[in-house]
């Protein structure tokens, strides 16, 4: 009975010689039910709705939410969110009433505090935000409501980046693949 | 709908149902003067009362420091600001609509875009707002106002106002609400009548602009 089938080959979620693919309605939160693609992130697709952690419309959380992975949430949050070098998607549905730091953020839903977004901030055009933002980059779709004050920081993070790939000949761009690569297989 | 103030309480109209149009260019003195005011600053506090547009955003944090964004014709559409009448009637209440936006320390902001929200915005709004914008902007702070003349016409369309570049404006009809009023100069001067100083344009597209200084 508990001998494993000769089929079964142990999976370790540490190793990265065995991709899996999250299923689209897996929640990954709890530690057994964390399963990520192995795929690295390519910077052409830097947040994946299949392979992030998602919060359904339903959950309501009060508190610090903090993670190491990208993020989905449609549902409603009450506090702190840091999700530092990693992406966050506020849906639709989402209802979001706390500060928030993380790499990217994409938010279409209804938002009161701050967003620190250290590369790059999106409003899509559902998006209502009261708050103040700080960031690199930030990209306003026609419809958003937005209330608040934008900080562009202009001394770009990137700027180390872009001197050490100048300096090895590369261009900037796989550097930034190669970064989102290490970034993510740290997390594993 | 009366076209000159001081006799009736405009009523807010309903927003005219056409669709949006397609954006047009056009070159505004009032914009390049403000924008040339601009030079100089180094920690610019800019306020933009339109439409959030990430081309105003972007042009404006060129300039340095920190820009603030409030769309005051959304908000007052708001019906949390409606209070009740003695009559049952629903009317917006500015000291509750005040109390939520344009809520800032005094002399906080350089430079403020107004565009053209007073000839839309519901009556009872355009003083209060106005002497708000008194309190928050910097005394030699500037201001950027549009008025749409007479010749104009009711059915003159709202219009969200994108920067080009330091001189030119992209404008884009939107349905989203009906010209309220038509202010001529005496109405303006009485308006900005706490601000020092104020210089009028008048552009081909029967746009008065005006740049008041605080």
């Amino acid at each position: 009975m508990w001998k494993p089938r000769p089929d079964e080959k142990p999976v370790s979620s540490n190793s990265p010689s065995q991709p899996t693919l999250a299923p689209p309605s897996a929640p990954a939160f709890g530690p057994g039910k964390e399963t990520h693609s192995l795929e690295p992130a390519k910077a052409s697709q830097p947040f994946r709705a299949d392979v992030a952690a998602h919060i359904g419309k339903s959950v309501l959380v009060k508190g610090e939410l903090s993670g190491s992975e990208d993020l989905y949430l449609d549902g409603e949050v009450e506090g702190t969110i840091e999700l530092n070098n990693h992406t966050l998607v506020v849906g639709p549905n989402g209802r979001v009433r706390a500060n928030i730091s993380a790499r990217e953020v994409i938010m279409h839903g209804k938002i009161e505090g701050n967003v620190i977004g250290t590369e790059r901030v999106e409003l899509k055009k559902s998006c209502v935000l009261s708050g103040d933002i700080t960031t690199q980059r930030v990209v306003i779709e026609d419809g958003a409501f937005f209330k608040g004050s934008v900080d562009l920081q202009r001394e770009s993070k990137a700027e180390p980046r872009k001197a050490v790939a100048a300096a090895n000949g590369v261009s900037a761009a796989p550097v930034a693949v190669m970064s989102a690569q290490s970034s993510f297989s740290e997390h594993q | 709908m009366r076209w000159f103030r001081g006799s009736e309480v405009a009523q807010p109209k309903p927003a005219v149902k056409t669709s949006a149009g397609p954006r047009s260019s056009r070159r505004s003195t009032g914009f390049a003067e403000f924008t040339r005011s601009l030079t100089g600053y180094k920690d610019l506090s800019a306020l933009d009362l339109g439409p959030t547009s990430s081309a105003n955003i972007a042009f404006l944090t060129g300039f340095g420091g920190r820009v603030h964004n409030e769309d005051i014709l959304r908000a007052s559409q708001d019906r949390t600001y409606l209070a009740r009448q003695e009559d049952g009637s629903e009317m917006l209440d500015p000291q509750k609509f005040l109390s939520e936006n344009l809520d800032y320390p005094e002399h906080r902001f350089d430079a403020i875009l107004c565009w053209d929200i007073p000839d839309y915005l519901p009556e009872v709004l355009v003083k209060p707002m106005v002497e708000r914008i008194h309190k928050i902007v910097k005394p030699g702070g500037i201001l950027l106002a549009f008025f749409h003349t007479k010749d104009a016409g009711p059915d003159s369309p709202y219009c969200r106002y994108h920067i080009v570049s330091g001189e030119v404006l992209d404008l884009e009809p939107r349905p989203d609400f009906r010209l309220q009023r038509v202010f001529n100069n005496r109405h303006i001067e009485n308006l900005f009548k706490g601000f020092s100083s104020l210089k009028f344009f008048l552009a081909r597209d029967n746009i008065r602009e005006v740049l008041v200084v605080r």
